[in-house]
């Protein structure tokens, strides 16, 4: 029983920061109807601008504050580049057909991983430490710091993400958007800047994730976007896409499920397991968990 | 009667190219293998750039795991030869040497483009029900999965590779799968079936108003791609005689995409001048390996910014040209689309 918890609590760990990423998807694929390819490496390029500004920092003793610091830096930093992303990439194609978006947002994936691997070099690095390490533990439980700060920090952001959408007029805005982009052009909202506000929240909470995760495990590499953004991009999918809700039920479903796989399975199965859940999902519940089914119309 | 005249000529000219080739017509004069090996990895990418379109550039849907397909019918065919390829042989023992080998060959492929073209048909019913961009998340969770798959396969070597298959793939086989290829997807598109797929592709929802069964025809289009994805592999394994789970990641599908949306989706000849230029490039630029591919992403995300429709668009390269007929496909009212 012990050591299903314990797998519990990591696969809750693991499953917040799918969460985070998920949501960058669903919120963009909410507002654009976009599969944002670029998504997962956007996620990378903020594990390596935590990865320089805690090198910055290293001087002084590990703190709260330059943990902060180092989370805050890395999230503006994203959010600037996502932005960019939709102004210089996306925004000229947003009127053409879906596939060339698609083929768009798989060049500008191809583009940043093959920068990274140039400008951070093709190596892992390893993430240093932000704050001193410590472990709790209950009963037969070890928690470390670690899934304490990413468990705690998701839920922050979440619930700060959720009051954004639900309570501010800018929110507003975006729901109006994601339910109909014309109508919502109509009534006088611009939405571009709603667009650009949307690919600057999605990026920030994935460098969130990036510095999260490089805490953990602990390195950096400039590949590593791929293997998570895919598994997030599944995770938005259970969850029904364009679900905010359901990109966060989706993403701790998947983290828990992949690390009971690799607990009572096997781990070389552990790449494997998402795809699975997702052609189930594809044929049992094509919304999504939570997601509400669409009727095309002509 | 034409037809068959003109593919005995395809099939006697690769003959005597092929001889030209590996220097035993003109006795002093052989391309150098590199430049062979180039010619025989363009073949390969130009089957697969074709079949890719069927299913991308004609029918319209994104697949973005043709290396999937193509690692399974590299390993499975290289499999039969290396297991039952003896015992076919000496079954075959009437038949002169180069027959033997081709008949190992042929059969080796069929299976994997069998088992490639099933697992087409698996990937392909669930997600092809469902609008286009779920078939490019699931393809190209399907890619991972089956290199997952291949790495615990112990009898295929794993994750050391696969090695010791015969070499009995060569420029001929090469680029007659190649010509086959192009003739077949030729063929289907310029079928009632055909018109149906670039329906599909040009509205699905009209397309279903006209009494198109959509996903039917989605998915034999699918899996028709696939088993030709699978002849790629197979190939692929027979010719480099050894095939490694990594040369089938999705960057390899990503490859695959640059080639036929370079060309233009939805154009056999622009696939072929995708392909073509793709290899040449990568090979022209092997100095300068690690912006290779900073370059080609560059270039795709610029080509969708300024011509979204590829070099050739949806017109193949004789009506590029001429520009008098109109191109199949292309939609009313708009000239050259």
């Amino acid at each position: 029983m012990t050591t299903f918890l314990q797998q519990l609590v990591n696969g809750l760990s693991l499953g917040s920061i799918y969460a985070l990423i998920a949501l960058g998807y669903t919120m963009v694929y909410g507002v654009l109807r976009l599969i944002n390819f670029a998504h997962g490496d956007v996620y990378m390029v903020g594990a390596y601008v935590g990865y320089y500004l805690s090198r910055l920092l290293q001087r002084k003793e590990p703190s709260l504050a330059s943990a902060l610091l180092v989370m805050l830096g890395s999230m503006i930093a994203c959010a600037l580049l996502g932005v960019l992303i939709e102004r210089l990439a996306y925004r000229p194609v947003r009127k053409e057909a879906r596939l060339t978006l698609l083929i768009t947002a798989i060049g500008v994936s191809l583009f940043i991983e093959n920068v990274a691997q140039l400008v951070f070099g093709p190596d892992p690095k390893f993430f240093p430490s932000l704050a001193p390490r410590t472990d709790f533990r209950f009963g037969g439980m070890r928690l470390t710091s670690e899934q304490i700060t990413v468990i705690a920090v998701s839920l922050l952001l979440m619930v700060l993400l959720r009051f954004f959408i639900m309570k501010t007029r800018t929110g507003k805005a975006m729901r109006a958007v994601s339910f109909s982009l014309d109508a919502a052009k109509l009534m006088g909202i611009s939405t571009d800047w709603i667009i650009s506000v949307t690919f600057a929240l999605g990026s920030a909470l994935a460098a969130s994730g990036g510095v999260l995760i490089a805490m953990q495990i602990p390195k950096v590499d400039p590949l590593m976007g791929i293997p998570y953004g895919l598994k997030a991009f599944v995770a938005a999918v259970l969850g029904g896409i364009g679900s905010v809700p359901g990109a966060v039920l989706g993403g701790l479903l998947i983290g828990t499920s992949e690390v009971m796989v690799v607990g009572y399975l096997s781990s070389t199965y552990r790449d494997a397991i998402a795809f699975g859940i997702l052609i189930l999902v594809l044929i049992l519940r094509p919304q999504g968990l939570l997601g509400r089914v669409h009727k095309e119309k002509v | 009667m034409r037809g068959w005249i003109a593919a005995a000529g395809v099939f006697v000219g690769l003959l005597f190219l092929n001889g030209v080739f590996v220097g035993s017509v003109f006795p002093g004069f052989a391309l150098p293998p590199y430049l062979l090996q180039v010619l025989c990895l363009a073949g390969i990418n130009i089957t697969l750039a074709v079949s890719l379109n069927l299913i991308n550039g004609f029918t319209g849907q994104f697949s973005i795991g043709h290396a999937g397909f193509m690692a399974i019918g590299a390993y499975a065919s290289a499999y039969f030869t290396v297991t039952f390829g003896e015992a076919l042989r000496s079954a075959l023992g009437f038949l002169p040497e180069f027959a033997r080998d081709g008949a190992v060959l042929l059969v080796a492929l069929t299976i994997g483009a069998v088992l490639a073209s099933i697992a087409g048909f698996f990937v392909g019913v669930p997600s092809l029900r469902l609008r286009g961009d779920y078939l490019a998340i699931v393809t190209l969770g399907f890619g991972e999965i089956i290199g997952v798959v291949i790495l615990n396969i112990d009898a295929v070597g794993g994750a050391r590779g696969y090695s010791g298959i015969p070499k009995l793939a060569n420029f001929f086989w090469i680029y007659l799968f190649a010509a086959a290829t192009v003739l077949v997807v030729h063929r289907i598109v310029h079928s009632s079936f055909g018109r149906t797929l670039v329906a599909i592709r040009e509205d699905e929802i009209a397309a279903e108003a006209m009494g198109v069964h959509t996903t039917r025809a989605k998915v034999i289009s699918f899996v028709v791609s696939s088993a030709m994805a699978g002849v790629a592999g197979g190939l692929f394994a027979h010719y480099l005689m050894y095939i490694n789970v990594r040369s089938f990641t999705f960057l390899k599908s990503f490859e695959i995409i640059i080639m036929i949306v370079i060309g233009g989706l939805g154009s056999i000849t622009g696939s072929v001048l995708g392909a073509v230029l793709y290899i040449s490039l990568t090979e022209g630029l092997r100095e300068f390996a690690q912006y290779r591919m900073v370059l080609f992403s560059l270039l795709l995300i610029i080509l969708m910014i300024v011509r979204p429709q590829g070099i050739l668009g949806h017109k193949e390269f004789v009506t590029f040209l001429t520009k008098r007929r109109r191109s199949l496909g292309a939609a009313p009212g708009t000239p050259g689309a």
